[in-house]
């Protein structure tokens, strides 16, 4: 880690190189987070309306709950549990392919500093891109919400979005970003550890993949409890 | 001119390289040859600063590369190049980002200087017009030579090769060595090749070294290896059936 963040040998090229990883991370997941997240979005306001039939509850109160769940757990949480898969798996076979085919050899002959050249950048991009992400998430997330809400009329949609506004405390989109900028490090750097850390070959390349996305899931739903307990 | 002194090389319990001492003068091919696990490569990684030694010193010009830190070693790193067994091109690139990637980092050159010598160092390995191709569509003949171009575009003062020949067929495998000995004789390059073919042994082998089980074993020209009457070189030289005819015409 202290070596990742050593003084580049030339600020241009890995500017260039942060600038590639975060379209990699940003742009290359904007599809499948879109997909979830508008599902997401839609399943919780249904299963909240479900569960919340009763006359002495306001249907305002589905817009709320889904809110509150969508901005604290499901956009941030599920979306890194997603990009640990996505973008994690990537970064960790891509540097353990370049490990075993002696690409980083050839980097550090050169006298390129290769766990900075290849590392910060994706760690840059991953607490840059990935809160960016999970703003985007949140947003289709609630949007889903209204979507489920228009066409199962089991909250109008004039509930659902009185319930959105209603009672809104601002310490819960500081609890999403603060988690989604972890979660962001932890998929990249133990990704990336990983990958640097291959030895052997193709085989090892898709276990240490595997490794990285396991062990940055566990981190993910570990530093979720840890934040959620400290910020709430 | 790069100096080994006394290198040894633990891994574990086992010790790859035992003491291992020589010189190797520039604008010379300077051959390390050896049969598998005899520890080449081992070598080849301990002078290049890829394994520290467990024990010895290297020394590029007088200079102890071996006690040098991190940023010590740039200065001398941007002195070498190395052509790597598998090429180890960056996927991600052309071939022309490949030859420009050290000009990049390490140079101030503008892209049209730094495209020029990209230019120059293709035609100098016979790919000219190549520029724009990734390492996936190179054979890999084209791509030893891309590799060979990468490693003199900082007109290095040190070449290291490893295994140049390995999977390639033997017309290529003369036409990279030529490419390699040219290029030492042209700019007076320190060059270590890394091997076990004996077309090279015999074609470019200017000063040889033979390890056995770790150590050095011999030392001397391809003139004088047929002459020799070391039993473990002659049975690593003259193991083929070709190579024992052609010496009895010696």
């Amino acid at each position: 880690m202290r070596l990742s963040f050593r003084k580049p040998e030339k600020f241009s090229v890995y500017w260039a190189e942060v600038m590639r990883e975060m379209v990699s991370v940003g742009i290359g997941s904007l599809g499948i987070i879109a997909i979830i997240s508008v599902f997401i979005g839609a399943v919780a306001t249904i299963q909240t309306a479900f569960q919340l039939v009763s006359d002495f509850i306001p249907k305002t109160i589905v817009g709320g709950i889904t809110r509150d769940s969508t901005i604290l757990e499901f956009s941030p949480t599920i979306s890194a549990l997603v990009l640990a898969g996505r973008v994690g798996s990537s970064m960790a076979s891509q540097i353990g392919t370049m490990r075993v085919t002696e690409q980083i050899d050839a980097l550090e002959i050169m006298g390129v500093n290769a766990p900075g050249y290849l590392i910060s950048p994706k760690i840059i991009a991953g607490v840059t891109m990935i809160p960016l992400l999970v703003i985007v998430s949140v947003i289709l997330g609630l949007t889903g919400g209204y979507i489920a809400c228009a066409a199962s009329n089991d909250v109008s949609t004039a509930d659902y979005v009185t319930g959105l506004t209603d009672g809104f405390n601002p310490v819960i989109v500081t609890v999403c970003a603060v988690k989604s900028i972890f979660f962001g490090f932890i998929i990249t750097s133990i990704c990336s550890y990983q990958g640097f850390y291959t030895n052997g070959g193709s085989l090892e390349v898709g276990q240490s993949a595997t490794r990285g996305v396991v062990f940055s899931c566990i981190m993910i739903l570990f530093v979720d409890l840890v934040i959620s307990r400290v910020l709430l | 001119m790069i100096e080994i002194k006394d290198i040894y090389k633990t891994f574990g319990d086992n010790e790859v390289l035992k003491g291992i001492s020589a010189v190797f003068k520039p604008g010379k091919n300077n051959l390390i040859i050896g049969g598998s696990g005899s520890g080449k490569t081992t070598l080849l990684k301990c002078i290049v600063g890829l394994h520290d030694p467990t024990k010895g010193d290297v020394l590029f010009d007088g200079e102890n590369f071996t006690d040098m830190d991190f940023e010590q070693r740039v200065p001398i790193r941007t002195q070498i190049g190395m052509l790597f067994q598998n090429s180890a091109l960056f996927d991600s690139m052309t071939v022309e980002e490949n030859i420009m990637f050290p000009l990049n980092l390490f140079t101030n050159q503008s892209k049209a200087e730094k495209l020029d010598r990209a230019n120059f160092c293709l035609k100098r390995v016979n790919l000219t017009g190549k520029n724009k191709l990734y390492p996936a569509e190179l054979s890999g003949g084209m791509k030893k030579r891309v590799g060979i171009a990468r490693a003199i575009s900082m007109q290095p003062k040190y070449l290291f090769v490893d295994e140049p020949n390995s999977g390639l067929d033997p017309r290529t495998s003369i036409l990279i060595d030529e490419l390699i000995n040219e290029l030492t004789e042209e700019y007076q390059i320190t060059t270590v090749i890394v091997t076990h073919d004996m077309n090279s042994v015999m074609g470019i082998g200017e000063h040889i070294i033979f390890l056995h089980q770790g150590k050095k074993w011999w030392e001397g020209s391809n003139k004088e290896i047929a002459h020799t009457d070391n039993q473990e070189l002659n049975d690593f030289v003259f193991a083929s059936k070709f190579m024992q005819a052609a010496k009895a015409k010696l």
